[in-house]
């Protein structure tokens, strides 16, 4: 390990200045990425299946796929990854980075609209660029999965009383023939200003699990 | 006019009030007389100067008629002054400037120094109600219970750290701070109050510390604070409480001692945790068995209240056995009990036990203000400027000093931090009121000072109250303090909320971290599989999602009838959604009238269905008022076949079409027992329309469901009783309706009386299955409710 040290090093520098994070923080981040792959290289769908609490979240499918997004790698292109290496591991997770305090008023909006272009990339897996009524009808379908009770009926009508708020409030009155596609991100990001995501969407990543220090193998 | 009337009453109203109060009271105390100056048996009432009571002129022998005073008394001088409070916050009431400006709290003291003021007059103290027995037993549960029972759960608990650092710490920072400083003040020659000893210093400054929530709330409510800010506020004022309580005790034992010991200091310390878990726990357990208890009451609906206010009580009463928080005990009992026991109560219950709760802690607080200026007056004071204005400067600043101090140290720790906007209002709101002055005046005989304490609190909390109180609006919106996002939550809101929830979550358990999001999730698994299977009776988990939209359809509705016309321009969008979920191609197509009608059907149907059971969610400050709901409901039946008919978005193929189908609904063959007459006044078959559609209702499997099909007809019925409170518009359809049902209501009239009983839950069980009978409604329907915008494809009604 002593002629790579160096480099290691040196890429946590690379990362922490692109994605604001600090070294501490990035070197936890690893030391987690280390486990979580089973000192592999990269990071497949199944290590992340793998993590026993994430079985009970209701809608660990998106989070896992948005691992794998491309557009939340900040790359122009659509399309899913097989795997991926550190660096995008740290990408993703620099989302849910709080942001720094004193931060101005526009780096807010610019934090805050990156925050909602990743739920939006959660919502829209087809990659259009809209979220339909089918996308979203799924999303909801899987939040309320943990209520047994519910059937796919509330989650339509739920979708639906949903999209014409959207409907309503974005575009206001269509006439009798319109027909209403489905939410842009624009407008994905209208109906939700109100909901202070960029101080919700935050995790503190001091405190790891202590299993990942001990990373072994 | 009808302006000048509203604005002269109340003054003549509270005139008269104060004139019959004090000539009732002249009347009291005249009685008290008897027993302790003169054994003559004269009665006292010759002696009264304003009262005229049949003056029985000395007979003692059987007497024709007689007065027997002391046997009412104490029960009647309660009445009277709780009668004379609730005057009182009529009177504010009616003329409602005062009431934006000025605190209720400041007209209460006020209204109080008036009678005191009268009352010392004529040489009378006030009664004796007042003593640490009757405040710590009787008036403060009430209070408290009010609070912990209407505390928003889930922010309350996202800030909950916060909220325990403020409340715990902040108010020993201000005890020991003010404590401290004023010992040093005693400590100077020059105002003569060297007797005051360090405990007894701190004594008083526990008790001043206390802050009082109620003024602050409704001004941080009536220009939409930002939620963060009131629920920290009114957090910190319900634990602080707590904490003022405990430390009061604590320094009462202590100041009896002349020696204060290092091991008694820890031992103290030791005794507040103690009584401050302990008081949770206990009040956590009987949370939990006030839920289970309430499972078990289907039958009798009657005693639910009173089982919430018994096994809160009791909690409180328990708690003060083993001498830990009390206060504690019942906030969290109540905070335990409600989420559980109002799913398993019924709702008229539900209502009162909010109606309840919210009475008997605005009388409590009421009476403690009104005392308050009653006993300013008429106590004798012992002043001391140094002292007592060294105590208020104080009180000031190490507030605000705990505040910055405090607020710097959390903020890291919280995900939106406070600015100074915010800390400025947490400590100008810091307003001392009822529970500072109860403590103040039961302060033991022993304590040397005790008039110089009850004038200084005193002093604190008039000051706060009336300057602090009355400007504390115009500074708070003049600094333009953060304002609530929170003007309408929407579905989408609630969903993506969750959703970040969720995702904020998974992305931690990936991380391996832990967080209260991580809690809360283990939290509501561990409820959802075993808590709620104890503790309630049908157990039909519910997201919050869901909870949400069936109010907001609520609202919808009403909203809907404000504009007579209908939110119709929704209507053509709603086509659009539902043209695209039909065809998956997502071509262009045009919808079918047909759909229109369904579509519109739908809505109206899970309208009338919806208002239900979403009684329950309505606001904590209206009744649930079931007949304008009700009556709203119908009204936007009626607006919308109006609106319809009248082909605001297509043509006449519509008109035709709807015509026919409100006539005929859905191959059904016309009930009989509804003949549609045409009449007159309806003109355009409104009648007709709504007769039909409750007979769609009326399913034909009577036998089975028999409760819930007539429920339409109860509704129709009530609506009929209602005529008041409906424009004229509506009239005419109402009498017809009226006679229409003339014949059913004594069909329904049995029936009911079920209706009202009974858990939501079993009455969505009887509508499930009334629902599924409607012929152009898929059957794998579930949840009746939820059958809002429900265009599946394949609709009979398509081609």
């Amino acid at each position: 390990m002593g002629a790579s040290q160096s480099g290691p090093v040196h890429m946590f520098q690379d990362l922490a200045y692109k994605t604001g994070f600090s070294i501490e923080q990035i070197k936890n981040l690893h030391n987690r990425f280390i486990y979580l792959t089973q000192a592999e290289d990269t990071l497949r769908r199944e290590h992340l299946e793998n993590v026993s609490d994430l079985a009970l979240n209701p809608i660990r499918r998106q989070i896992i796929e948005a691992f794998f997004d491309k557009r939340n790698m900040g790359e122009k292109e659509k399309g899913c990854l097989q795997e991926i290496g550190f660096e995008e591991f740290v990408t993703v997770l620099s989302f849910f980075r709080p942001p720094k305090p004193h931060t101005a008023d526009e780096e807010m909006k610019n934090i805050k609209k990156e925050k909602l272009r990743f739920l939006f990339n959660m919502h829209d897996t087809d990659n259009d660029g809209i979220i339909t009524l089918d996308e979203y009808r799924r999303v909801v379908e899987e939040l309320l999965s943990s209520y047994e009770i519910m059937g796919a009926e509330t989650a339509k009508a739920i979708t639906d009383a949903a999209m014409l708020e959207v409907a309503s409030v974005t575009v206001g009155q269509m006439g009798p023939d319109e027909f209403y596609e489905g939410i842009t991100f624009e407008q994905f990001m209208q109906i939700l200003k109100d909901v202070e995501i960029e101080t919700k969407m935050n995790i503190h990543f001091w405190n790891l699990d202590t299993r990942t220090v001990q990373c072994g193998k | 006019m009808v302006l000048n009337f509203n604005e002269r009453s109340p003054f003549t109203f509270l005139m008269c009030v104060i004139c019959i109060a004090s000539l009732g009271y002249g009347a009291n105390v005249m009685a008290f007389e008897p027993t302790s100056t003169s054994p003559s048996k004269l009665p006292p009432w010759s002696q009264v100067e304003d009262t005229d009571p049949d003056p029985d002129p000395g007979e003692t022998t059987q007497a024709v008629f007689t007065l027997n005073y002391p046997r009412i008394q104490i029960p009647f001088e309660i009445t009277l002054w709780v009668l004379l409070a609730s005057f009182a916050k009529i009177g504010f009431h009616v003329y409602h400037k005062i009431t934006v400006w000025v605190p209720e709290s400041c007209l209460l003291i006020s209204i109080g120094l008036i009678v005191g003021g009268i009352m010392h007059s004529l040489h009378e103290k006030p009664p004796a109600v007042l003593t640490s027995n009757a405040f710590f037993l009787y008036m403060l549960p009430p209070i408290v219970l009010d609070s912990g029972y209407f505390m928003p759960t889930r922010p309350f608990f996202e800030n909950f750290g916060t909220v325990l650092w403020f409340a715990v710490v902040g108010t020993l920072w201000n005890s020991i701070g003010i404590g401290i400083s004023l010992f040093a003040i005693c400590q100077i020659e020059v105002f003569g109050v060297q007797d005051i000893t360090l405990q007894e210093n701190f004594l008083f400054a526990s008790i001043i510390s206390a802050v009082e929530p109620v003024a602050v709330l409704t001004v941080f409510e009536d220009i939409s604070v930002h939620e963060q800010l009131y629920i920290v506020v009114f957090g910190e004022c319900l634990f602080n409480d707590a904490v003022t309580v405990v430390l009061y005790n604590l320094f009462n034992h202590v100041a009896a001692l002349e020696v204060v010991e290092a091991g008694d200091v820890f031992l103290d310390i030791g005794r507040f945790f103690v009584v401050g878990l302990g008081g949770t726990i206990f009040g956590a357990l009987f949370g939990f068995v006030t839920a289970f208890t309430t499972r078990f009451t289907g039958k009798v609906r009657e005693i639910e209240p009173l089982i919430i206010f018994l096994y809160s009580y009791l909690a409180y009463l328990i708690a003060e056995l083993f001498a830990i928080s009390s206060i504690m005990a019942i906030v969290i009992c109540a905070l335990t009990m409600k989420y559980y026991v109002e799913e398993n109560v019924s709702q008229r219950s539900c209502t009162t036990i909010r109606h309840v709760i919210k009475m008997v802690g605005s009388v409590s607080e009421t009476l403690i203000f009104f005392f308050l200026g009653v006993v300013t007056i008429t106590t004798e004071h012992e002043w001391n400027w140094g002292y007592i204005l060294f105590a208020l400067l104080f009180a000031l600043l190490w507030r605000g000093l705990g505040i910055l101090v405090l607020t710097q140290i959390i903020n890291p720790f919280r995900t939106i931090p406070f600015n100074f906007k915010d800390q400025f209002g947490l400590a100008y709101g810091g307003l001392r009121g009822a529970v500072s002055f109860a403590l103040a005046f039961t302060l033991p005989d022993n304590i040397g000072r005790k008039d110089l304490f009850i004038t200084g609190t005193i002093v604190v909390i008039i000051f706060t109250v009336f300057i602090q109180g009355i400007t504390i609006r115009p500074l708070l919106k003049l600094m333009n303090v953060r304002k609530t996002n929170r003007n309408q939550e929407t579905i989408n809101d609630e969903i993506h909320k969750r959703l970040m929830e969720h995702t904020v979550a998974g992305i931690e358990d990936l991380c391996g971290q832990w967080s209260h999001y991580y809690w809360k999730d283990k939290f509501m698994k561990f409820n959802n599989r075993i808590l709620r299977k104890i503790l309630i009776r049908d157990n039909h988990p519910e997201s919050s999602i869901v909870a949400l939209y069936k109010k907001l359809e609520l609202q919808n509705a009403m909203e809907v009838l404000d504009q007579m016309s209908g939110d119709i321009s929704a209507a053509p969008s709603l086509i659009s959604l539902h043209e695209e979920r039909k065809n998956a191609s997502k071509s262009r197509k045009k919808f079918l009238s047909s759909d229109v009608t369904n579509m519109h059907e739908l809505l109206s149907k899970n309208m009338y269905k919806i208002r239900h059971r979403t009684v329950s969610y309505t606001n904590k400050h209206t009744l649930p008022d079931d007949i304008t709901a009700r009556e709203i409901l119908m009204r936007r039946h009626t607006s919308l076949r109006r609106s319809l008919r009248a082909g605001s978005f297509h043509g006449t193929n519509a008109a035709k079409m709807s015509q026919k189908y409100f006539s005929l609904p859905m191959g059904r063959s016309l009930n009989s027992r509804f003949p549609p007459r045409r009449l007159v006044h309806a003109g355009d078959g409104d009648i007709e329309s709504e007769i039909n559609y409750s007979s769609i209702r009326h399913p034909q499997r009577v036998s089975s469901k028999a409760v819930m099909p007539l429920r339409p007809l109860n509704t129709l019925k009530e609506v009929a009783s209602s005529v008041n409170t409906v424009d004229g518009q509506n009239e005419e359809q109402r009498g017809c309706r009226r006679s229409h049902l003339g014949s059913n209501v004594s069909r329904s009239g049995h029936l009911t009386s079920h209706l009202p009983h009974g858990s939501s839950r079993n009455c969505s069980d009887g509508d499930h299955d009334a629902w599924v009978e409607e012929p152009q409604n898929n059957s794998d329907v579930q949840h009746p409710l939820m059958r809002r915008p429900h265009w599946l494809p394949q609709k009979p009604h398509d081609k």
